[in-house]
Formats: structure tokens, sequence, C-alpha cells
């Protein structure tokens, strides 16, 4: 079966990684196709870096095995593999000047006239005429910058990426983020981008990898992954959701239906992800519309009122929040477009939004998966339309499995 | 007037202090010009150039001196050599009883030295181990081993790990790495070392006078002169390592300096883009 992977595609199959009692990376399978800018998303101390150090060899894997290829680089020195790191800290070897950073790698394998290659790669990343300077002199941009273009004079057949943006500021790192994309078109090498930024890793990836506590939550293209969430964990990491529990009532010839809180919801049945007993219906924050009046909510759209507690001027958008009669915040991108004036805080309105935009997950009823408070209300009265009083202050996220693992 | 000596009070003060600091050493300075009147006398009598020009006119102290030198650069090599060792050890490698060998290392430092000395000499007699040249090395490699120790981990521990990393990312092997790498950038501290192992061995007194047997050594001869007269070439002796010591102290931060210095006008000439 290895052969049908061509030639340069990285491989983990079944990779566990233990510290201690403390598993880092469980039983993780994952193929990063060559040449392709593949993200691994997750929160901090999710397995995302450590699967990084095992690809590069700095870490051993308890069991499993990587393979770049055919090849089985499982038990290879970091040194004998054809993969190379950008460092998050970037570590630049502070008592060697830029061009000599820049050159370690091919000295290292014996090649002795590297003063051209340098001089190119130094080029590339916009960093000619620095080659004499000592990397504590540059800004932590240029230092980033020197860092990539260390990793790839040695045209290794992926690079790592171990957030190598996380210490920029803002500008700078848009403008990294772009250039890092310049450069991977430039070079066609697989880059690997370890980043917790969701906003990062959708940009920049054109496959995005969500992990969690040591998994992979999901994988895909970022407007996938961002339209269709595998999980709840999913549904909020990459952006926000509002996810509201609800029971499946039954289903017509496209659409799945479900109930919650009183409320009947549609969604297309390629959009459920379970078919049968509870569930989250969820719904992205930009694709509800609001209308003071109830009345005015076209046929055939899913439809939750509420009271509205608070809005938030962003500039580009702005971002109401909506009280439920059972507690939930839901949350309301709109476009600052057409800005609606009897949208006041204190006023009841109605969020509507077209079947095909929401979104059906599987709901585990188990215990301490409600342990945020958003636990159904036995007997939650139907309309919702009530006198939306707060009621037992539930917040409208589901439980993130961000088990302490740091 | 109140307001000038307001303001000038603490550079008073730190002029005294430096003053008090440097009196001593320019009294040896001056009287290794002196040509004294008496073996016993310390009066300034006549400014003669000649004990700067036969400094081994006493013969027996620049055999001293020679001894004392070998002791130090054997004692200096080994300490350096086993306390860099160590020091790797106690910084990169976790085992069994790490803290309390750490806590060891400072033994040494805080005994004092008398005991130390006393111990050493009943240890050498009850294994029947004759004093002379080698047992001052022992004894000077003990001591200084804790310095060397103590100087190369701090250097170590504010080492970044991910240097070492990102050199074998680099195709370096580890040989390579610890080449390249991690020695050049734990030198200052070994040189450091090395150059303190060295003082502390020259000029020590207490536990060599212990364990020396017949050897004596530059600082024992000192000690044993003043009782008789002390030779004006020891005031040569010890002005010469005092202007040695000064001249590696001035080019070392000379040299800092000009780096510091070529860093900046690296920095003030315009290269490429931004």
């Amino acid at each position: 079966m290895a052969q049908e992977a061509p030639a340069g595609d990285l491989r983990l199959a079944d990779v566990t990684k233990r510290f201690g009692v403390f598993t880092a990376v469980d039983d993780l399978s994952l193929t990063v196709p060559q040449g392709s800018f593949f993200a691994l998303l997750g929160a901090s101390g999710c397995g995302k870096t450590t699967t990084l150090r095992m690809i590069a060899g700095l870490e051993a894997p308890t069991s499993g095995r990587v393979l770049l290829g055919d090849r089985d680089i499982t038990g290879l020195r970091p040194y004998k593999r054809p993969v190379n790191t950008v460092f998050q800290s970037y570590a630049l070897f502070p008592h060697l000047d830029i061009h000599e950073n820049v050159a370690f790698g091919l000295r290292r394998r014996g090649i002795r006239k590297v003063g051209e290659q340098v001089e190119r790669m130094l080029a590339l990343v916009q960093l000619d005429g620095y080659g004499r300077r000592r990397p504590a002199q540059l800004s932590g941009g240029q230092q980033q910058r020197v860092a990539l273009a260390r990793a790839l004079i040695n045209h290794p057949q992926m690079l790592l990426l171990d957030e190598p943006l996380g210490a920029l500021d803002l500008k700078l790192r848009r403008q990294m983020q772009i250039e890092l994309k310049r450069i991977q078109a430039e070079v066609g090498i697989t880059f690997l981008h370890v980043t917790h930024d969701q906003e990062e890793a959708m940009w920049m990836a054109d496959t995005v990898a969500v992990m969690n506590a040591g998994r992979i939550e999901q994988l895909g293209a970022p407007a996938d992954i961002y339209e269709y969430p595998a999980s709840p964990f999913v549904a909020n990491f990459l952006g926000q959701s509002n996810l509201i529990e609800a029971e499946v009532s039954g289903h017509d010839a496209d659409d799945l239906l479900v109930t919650g809180h009183g409320y009947r919801f549609a969604t297309p049945l390629e959009r459920a992800r379970s078919r049968q007993g509870p569930v989250w219906l969820g719904v992205r924050p930009e694709k509800l519309h609001l209308v003071a009046d109830r009345t005015r909510v076209p046929d055939g759209r899913n439809a939750v009122s509420g009271v509205l507690t608070d809005i938030c001027y962003a500039g580009v958008s702005t971002e109401f929040l909506l009280r439920t009669a059972w507690g939930q915040e839901m949350s309301v991108f709109t476009a600052n477009n057409d800005p609606d004036a009897r949208l006041v805080p204190g006023v009841e309105v109605t969020a509507h939004w077209h079947p095909r935009h929401s979104f059906v997950l599987p709901r585990d009823d188990s215990a301490g998966d409600d342990a945020d408070g958003s636990a159904t209300r036995p007997g939650a009265t139907g309309g919702g339309r009530a006198d939306g009083s707060p009621a037992d202050g539930g917040v409208g996220v589901p439980p993130q499995r961000l088990e302490a693992a740091t | 007037m109140r307001r000038w000596l307001a303001d000038r009070w603490v550079m008073g003060v730190a002029l005294l202090v430096l003053g008090y600091l440097t009196l001593p050493i320019l009294v040896v300075a001056g009287l290794s010009f002196n040509r004294p009147s008496s073996r016993l006398s310390y009066d300034f009598n006549e400014f003669t150039l000649d004990n700067w020009a036969r400094p081994c006119a006493t013969a027996d102290m620049c055999d001293a001196v020679v001894r004392s030198m070998e002791i130090g650069l054997i004692a200096t090599v080994v300490s350096t050599v086993l306390g860099t060792l160590m020091a790797f050890a106690l910084v990169r490698h976790g085992f069994r009883g790490r803290s309390g060998i750490n806590g060891l290392i400072f033994l040494p430092m805080a005994t004092p030295e008398l005991v130390m000395g006393t111990s050493l000499l009943a240890l050498f007699v009850a294994a029947g181990v004759p004093q002379g040249f080698w047992t001052i090395v022992i004894a000077h490699v003990m001591f200084c081993v804790s310095f060397v120790v103590v100087t190369v981990k701090a250097r170590l521990a504010g080492m970044d790990r991910r240097l070492e990393e990102a050199a074998m990312d680099l195709y370096a092997s580890e040989w390579q790495t610890f080449r390249r790498i991690t020695l050049p950038l734990v030198l200052p501290g070994i040189v450091a070392a090395a150059l303190l192992a060295f003082s502390l061995s020259f000029d020590d007194f207490i536990i060599t006078n212990f364990n020396a047997g017949t050897t004596v050594t530059f600082p024992m001869y000192v000690w044993g002169a003043a009782q008789r007269g002390i030779p004006p070439q020891v005031n040569v002796i010890g002005t010469a390592m005092f202007v040695i010591a000064l001249l590696l102290v001035g080019a070392s931060s000379l040299r800092g300096r000009r780096a510091r210095r070529a860093a900046l006008a690296v920095l003030a000439t315009p290269a490429g883009k931004p």
C-alpha cells in the first residue's frame, strides 16, 4: 500500500507519543501530500508541536511509524532526515553571522562553495546585504526570514514551521503570511505549518487539520471545515458557532427536522452528521439575520427569538448578542452596510437563517459534557418568545473538550 | 557650595575606596624599584632598575615562581577539563543524586581552607602518600574544580537547547553540533573558569603549606622570606603579575568594545532593503 503514495508524501501511521502518563499524541494517522501547504491547528498542549518534532526527529514516537514517501524515517537521527525546521524562537546561532547561519546546513553536508547559494537565498527572503550582521542586530521579522532561509537553502523535501509567526506583531505577521505563501508557491516544497491561530491556518493552508487532545478532530480544506465542522470543538475552535441543543424529530425528503427548546429547525440531510437522538444544531453567526418584527421572517427559514443584550461595533461588522428564553447567548454578525436603528439593547428580536446554513452534530448526552450549565431544562417553555428573563445563565458554547492538556 | 558638595560626595567616597584598594599594590610597585638599605628594611631608599634587570638574582625565588606556574598550569588544565565535564553532566543529564552532588560542589568553597588543608594532610599520611609536588597538584585540583563547575554551569544553563536541536536539524551530527555550536557558546565560561582556577592555584598558601612536603611554591617562599627579609625581587614578581592581569582584562574589554563599535558601524551603513 506504500506504493500508492506518490514519492514525497509524508505519512504518520498510528503514531503515539507518551511523556510518562501524559499522552501527547494519541494514535495519530495523517497524510501530508507532497507540495501542499498543510496546517496543524490546535490549542497549546494539543500535541501539534510534538507531532512536528517527531517528524523532524527531535522526539521519538512511543509507537507508530513516520514515513516519507516509501522510506521509513521513524528511527532516523534528525540530521539524516531530508526535513528542515523553522523554530518558534528561530534558534539562530548567535555566534555566527547571517551568512554563516544560512550556510550552516550546506557546510555540514560538506559543500564548500556556498556563497552564491546563500546570496540567492537571502535575496529570496529579501535580506540581501545582511550577510555580515549578527542575529542580535536584526529585528524579529528579519530573524524570522533568516530562519526560513537557513532551512530552505537545503532544499528539504519538507519544511516544518513551528508557530513561526507567533512572536511577531499583527502587521508584520500579515506581511509574513503573504510572504510565506509566495515563497511556498515559488519553491514548491511541502510546508507543514503548526499554529494555534485559526485565522492564520485558514488564510495560508490548503489543508487544515484541527487537533485536540492528541487527535485530529477534522481534516480538510479551510472552507469545508468552516462550513461543515465535524465536532463541537471544531465548530468553536475554527471561528465561532451557535450550537443549540436539540433532538431529532424526523425528516422529510431533503431535510432533517430537529426540535429544541420548543423550536423546530430544518437542516439538509447532507449537512447532518447524526440522524437520531440528541444533537447540536449549529449555525455560524454571520449566517444569521436579525429582524425586529417576527412576522417578517420569510417562509421556510429557521428562526430563534430573544432579547438583544449587547451590541459590539467592530468597524467592518457588528456583533449582536441575543439572549434566548432558555438563557443561551447567541451571536450574530452583521455587516455594517445598512444598520437597523431599531436594533438596540433590550429589544426583542428574531434571528433567522436558511436551513442550508445549519449543520447537525451528534450530541454526547453523557455526564460531564454538559458541565457548562447549558443543560436542557426539563419542560422548557415553547415559543421562546416569553419574557426573555435571564434563565440559568447558560452560555451558548458547548463544552470544548479542552482538558487541561498543557 | 553645599550643592557642589551634595553632587560630588558619592564620587569622593568612591575615590577614597578606590585608593584604599590600590594603595597596597602601588606600594609593592614602588618598592620593586627600591634599593633597600638593609635586608629587613621596607623604607624607600634609592631608585634603581636593578631588581627589574635581574629578577632572578635570588635563585630560590625564581625556582619557586616556576614551580607555582607548573602547579598552576597542571591544576588548571585538570580542573577545567574535569569541572567542565561535571558541569555538562549536572546541567544536561537527570540522574539520581544530582541535587546532592550540586550541594557537594559547594562544599570545598564553603569549607575553611585550614580544615581542608589538615584533612588532606591526614588523608595523605594515612594513605602513605609522600607529600610534594603532586600532592599540591591534587589539593589544588580539588578546590579549583568547584569553581570551574559553578562557572561553566552558569554559562551552560543560560544556553538555549533549541540551538543544538536546530544544528542537528541542519545536518550536524552530535559531534559537529558540540564542536560548532555548544563549545563556542560555552567557551567564554570555560575560559573564565580556567583563569579563575589558575589564579586560585597560584596564590594558595594554607592548603599548599600543609601538603607541600619539602616543595616550595612562590607564596610559601614569600612567607618564608618575610621572616628573614624579603628580597626586593619579590616586589618585581608581584608587580609584573599585577600588570599582566591588568593587560589581560584591558585587552578583553577593549575587544568587547571594538566588537560593539563594529556592530554599530554595520547598523549605521544602509544595506539593501529593510
